[in-house]
This record gives structure tokens, sequence and C-alpha cells, in this order.
């Protein structure tokens, strides 16, 4: 499938987005993190914005983008359209939230009511972002049992990360944070290393045989309908050279798993500033690496309308 | 709406006989010519006679070598929407754009609702969804639908544009929800297939195999042209005059 940035930036910045804001609005909301203003205000400027911006390059991804309005109807079947939905309204308790966190400092109560509600439609988001992906039957490596966890965790993670890096760059950080995060760094890689392992053994129905319909032997593309490439392979006929895949793959370990592992266990052994820089250092890295993975999720994914061109 | 009719008055689509075409790409052309003026107009060509040739098609034709223990042979293949009776690309869409009729079972889309995210062109195993760069919406096969309960045109060509065309007849119109119909017939008589039927999209049209291979066929190929030796004296002059 076609790595188009704006899906990549989307999924990547709304996930991390989600994460942190479902943890500003737990953990906020329930006073575990006491309300401080310039702490409230980065935090969930910097959640908010990273969902609005996903969002806002999601929309520059449309043919056309004025009607975008049109998505919000069709919940009913669709996870797109279900994701519309929940994204939008998640900004209402967020709003409420981030009114009564940060700029009435207050914690408990209604604020309290409206942070867990933001939590619940941050969850629900990214679960109608996994769907879309997972809901897809001609794309093996999407329609799979490590889709939908994947994107949870990798929210989780991202968001987590975040969430550390924010604390400690206010000076409160903890190490109970930092542990949270860190866990979820390796138990993303993991979940990344499992699901690669899972898409590399696939063993996929779908032949060239089936897409023809001719039973036995080969069956072998002899010639094109057209001599140039066309949409349907511009947009899921999109190859990726072996050996970019293994080293992007490699990239993708140390810059999203690896080196915020390490500089997330250094901060655990440092105080602050030191940990403070380390953590912010951990979440940059960690986004960038993101951003490798979610890239590869497209590149590597293989379409079926590519059996028909014999690729 | 983009939820599925549970079920529709009649299923209509084609037919599509492997065994005689012969990929001549009439169906392509015709189908082309009528759509850019039809219901999904217009099919945009972009750079038409430069070197990246693009543009949107509702039906491309396939050519492969199918191998078995008996020998191999060319099978031509138009590849083109099955209307499927459980299509994910219309209750993947968002916006209500794609839909599947209830009466005839023709998958459609509505130009005026589509928002071109592409995703129904991901959700379709078959490809049969083309995105228009320059209009930004998604198209694809009406089965020509402004053509098959046109009143202005005569009735043997109430049938879409592909099937009027081709001149093999390997492509047949009808109703496959009607057991006693031609094409349903057809189906039953020749062991149509599904394309891709693990995937459950359950689709409308059918393909039907090639024969099998037949005993009256050569076996044995002509011999190979011996290559010509040059000629000396005057026709030697000729030859290499009209060499030149």
């Amino acid at each position: 499938m076609h790595p188009a940035f704006s899906v990549v930036f989307f999924t990547t910045a709304t996930g991390a987005g989600y994460g942190l804001l479902a943890l500003l609005g737990v953990l906020g909301g329930l006073g575990f993190v006491e309300p401080d203003f310039w702490l409230g205000l980065v935090g969930m400027g910097l959640a908010l914005g990273l969902i609005a911006a996903g969002l806002l390059s999601s929309a520059g991804h449309l043919g056309r983008p004025e009607r975008a309005w049109r998505a919000f109807s069709q919940w009913r079947s669709s996870w797109l359209s279900r994701e519309g939905v929940s994204s939008v309204a998640t900004f209402i308790p967020a709003g409420l939230f981030g009114i009564g966190w940060v700029f009435l400092g207050r914690s408990g109560g209604w604020v309290a009511v409206a942070g867990l509600l933001a939590a619940v439609g941050a969850v629900a988001t990214v679960c109608t972002t996994g769907m879309i992906y997972a809901s897809l039957k001609p794309i093996a490596q999407w329609h799979s049992r490590f889709t939908l966890p994947g994107y949870l965790i990798f929210s989780a993670m991202t968001g987590g990360v975040l969430f550390n890096a924010l604390l400690q760059g206010f000076g409160g950080g903890s190490r109970a944070v930092l542990a949270f995060a860190l866990v979820l760094t390796l138990l993303g890689w993991g979940w990344k290393l499992a699901t690669w392992r899972h898409n590399d053994e696939l063993e996929i129905p779908t032949t060239a045989n089936t897409a023809t319909g001719l039973a036995g032997g080969t069956v072998r593309s002899l010639e094109w309908p057209h001599t140039e490439e066309n949409y349907l392979l511009k947009e899921m006929g999109f190859r990726i050279a072996r050996k970019h895949s293994a080293k992007l793959r490699r990239i993708t370990q140390a810059l999203a798993f690896a080196l915020p592992a390490l500089l997330l266990a250094g901060a655990f052994v440092l105080t602050w500033p030191a940990a403070a820089v380390l953590s912010v250092i951990a979440a940059l890295l960690q986004l960038a690496g993101m951003l490798v993975e979610r890239w590869l999720f497209f590149a590597e994914a293989k379409h079926t309308v590519t059996l028909y061109y014999g690729r | 709406m983009t939820c599925l009719p549970a079920q529709t008055d009649k299923k209509l689509g084609l037919v599509i006989d492997l065994d005689t075409c012969v990929g001549c790409q009439a169906c392509v052309t015709a189908c082309k010519e009528w759509n850019t003026g039809g219901h999904m107009a217009p099919l945009t060509d972009i750079d038409p006679y430069g070197g990246h040739v693009d543009g949107v098609w509702f039906n491309r034709v396939h050519a492969y070598e199918h191998t078995t223990e008996m020998g191999g042979r060319t099978v031509n293949f138009p590849r083109s929407c099955l209307h499927c009776e459980t299509p994910a690309c219309v209750t993947v869409c968002p916006t209500g754009a794609s839909y599947k009729r209830a009466s005839d079972g023709i998958v459609l889309v509505d130009e005026d609702k589509c928002i071109g995210c592409k995703l129904c062109s991901w959700a379709c195993p078959y490809g049969a969804r083309e995105f228009d760069t320059q209009v930004g919406v998604m198209k694809k096969c009406t089965l020509c639908v402004d053509r098959i309960y046109n009143d202005n045109l005569a009735e043997e060509d109430r049938v879409p544009a592909c099937v009027a065309a081709c001149p093999t007849s390997a492509r047949h119109f009808g109703d496959l929800g009607d057991p006693a119909s031609a094409v349903s017939q057809l189906v039953t008589a020749r062991g149509g297939v599904d394309l891709m039927p693990e995937l459950g999209y359950r689709p409308t049209n059918k393909y039907l195999p090639p024969r099998a291979h037949t005993e009256r066929a050569a076996k044995v190929p002509a011999p190979a042209l011996e290559p010509v030796r040059a000629e000396g004296g005057f026709l030697g002059w000729i030859d290499r005059m009209l060499s030149n």
C-alpha cells in the first residue's frame, strides 16, 4: 500500500495525542496530577494539538475535503465514519476537562467525570482507527489479530512517554510514571516484533489462481492491460525493496523502542534536570521512530489487486 | 445508506467466458466511450498522448499464461466490478456515496457525496474502483445503468456497452438471481466460478473457465523457418539493395 505521508502522520500524531489525552484525563481528573496552569496548558495543548493536526492532515488526504462533514453520517456500517464521530465527540469532554483542570485549577467532581469521558473517547477513537485497517480483508497484513491491539499499545506507549516527558519537564516526574513509560515501550517493541514475525510467515489463501478463477497449475501475468502505472498500482501496488525493509525495521527498532528505553532507564537513575532532558529526547526519538514504523505498516502491506499484475 | 440491502429483487451482472475471450480490448474501448459521457462521466484521461498515460477505466483486460500438467495456454481476462452481494466497498464508505441498489443489486457511487477518501478502493479485493484525480472522487463500473433501462435505445441495445461490443460473445448480461435466466443456466452448464471466493464478498459476476484441452488441436508446432543464406549475383545485389 502506498504510504501517503498525510495518513502516516495522521495515525501517528492522533495515536500519541489520544494516549496523552487519556492519561491526563484520568490522572489529572482524579487528582493524581495536581492542577497546574502551565503544565496543563502545555499538556492539553500538546494532546489536542497533535489530534487536531492529525485530523487536518487526514482531511488533506481527501479528494474533496470541503465535503468532509458528510463522513459523520454512516457510523452504522463504516469504521471511518465512526472514527470521525468519535474523534469530534471526544473534543467535548476534553474541552470541558481542559477548562476545569487547566483554567479553573480543579480536579474531582465534574472535572473528573469530563476527564474520564475524554479518556473513554480517546480509547474509542484509537479503536476505530485500528479497526479501519483491521477490517480490510484484501490486505492480509492488516486483517490480523495484531492490528487493533497494536494501535492501542502504540497509542498508550507514545502517549505515556510524552506524559512522562511533560511531567519531567515541569519537574514533577515520578518513578511510577517513568516505569510505566518504560514498560509500555518494551511492550510496544515486543508487539511489533511479534507482528513482523506473524506477517513474514503469513500464508495467504488468495493467489493468482483464485483471483482469476483458473484452477490448478500456475498463473503468470503475460501482459498488463496498460503500459504505465495506473491508480491501482500507484495506490495499492507500492513495492519496497527487501533490503530497505530490513534496514527500515532496524531504524524503527532503534528510534521507537531501543533508544527511548535506554534513555528512560537513564532517567530512572539520574535526577532532575538530566532526567527531564533524557525524557524529552526519548519522546522526540520515539515519535520519529513511530513515523518510520507507520510508513512500514503501509509499505509492507500487500493488497490482493497486485495479484492481477503478477506482483 | 451504506448498510447493505438484506436481499435484492434482481442480481444483475455479467458472465464472462474465458474460453472465448480473445483479448481484443473492444469491451474496454466501448466501455470507455460510453461511460465517459454516461452516469459517471467523465472518465478522465491524464497526458493521453504523452509518456505517462494515466486515466480512469472501468474495465481492464489482462493476459495470463495458465500452465497445468495438460500444458500451457494464454487466457485473456477482463476485470471489472463484480457487483458483489456483500461488497465491503459499500459498507466502509463514510459518507453514503457508495450504495448497493435493492432493486437490481448494482453497486454505484453518488459522485456528489463522495469525499475521495479512497477507502472503498482499499476494501475492494478486485481493483474495480479507480480514483479520478482531476474530479477528486472515486469512479467505478455502473453496469451501464444508463443503457440497460434506457427507453431511447432499441431493446436489443439495452445491455452494457462491453456486452454489446464483444465480437466473440464472451460477455453475457442478465439476472443471476433468477435460476431460469439464460446467464444462470450458462453458469450451471459451464461450471462458472467466483473470483477470490475465500474472501466472502460473494461476487454476482461469474467467470466461465476455459474448456478442457481437446485432442483435435495440432500437437506439433510447424517447423521454424530456416535462416536465408546470403545470395550472390543479381539476386544477392537486389537483396542487399532492399535490405538497406
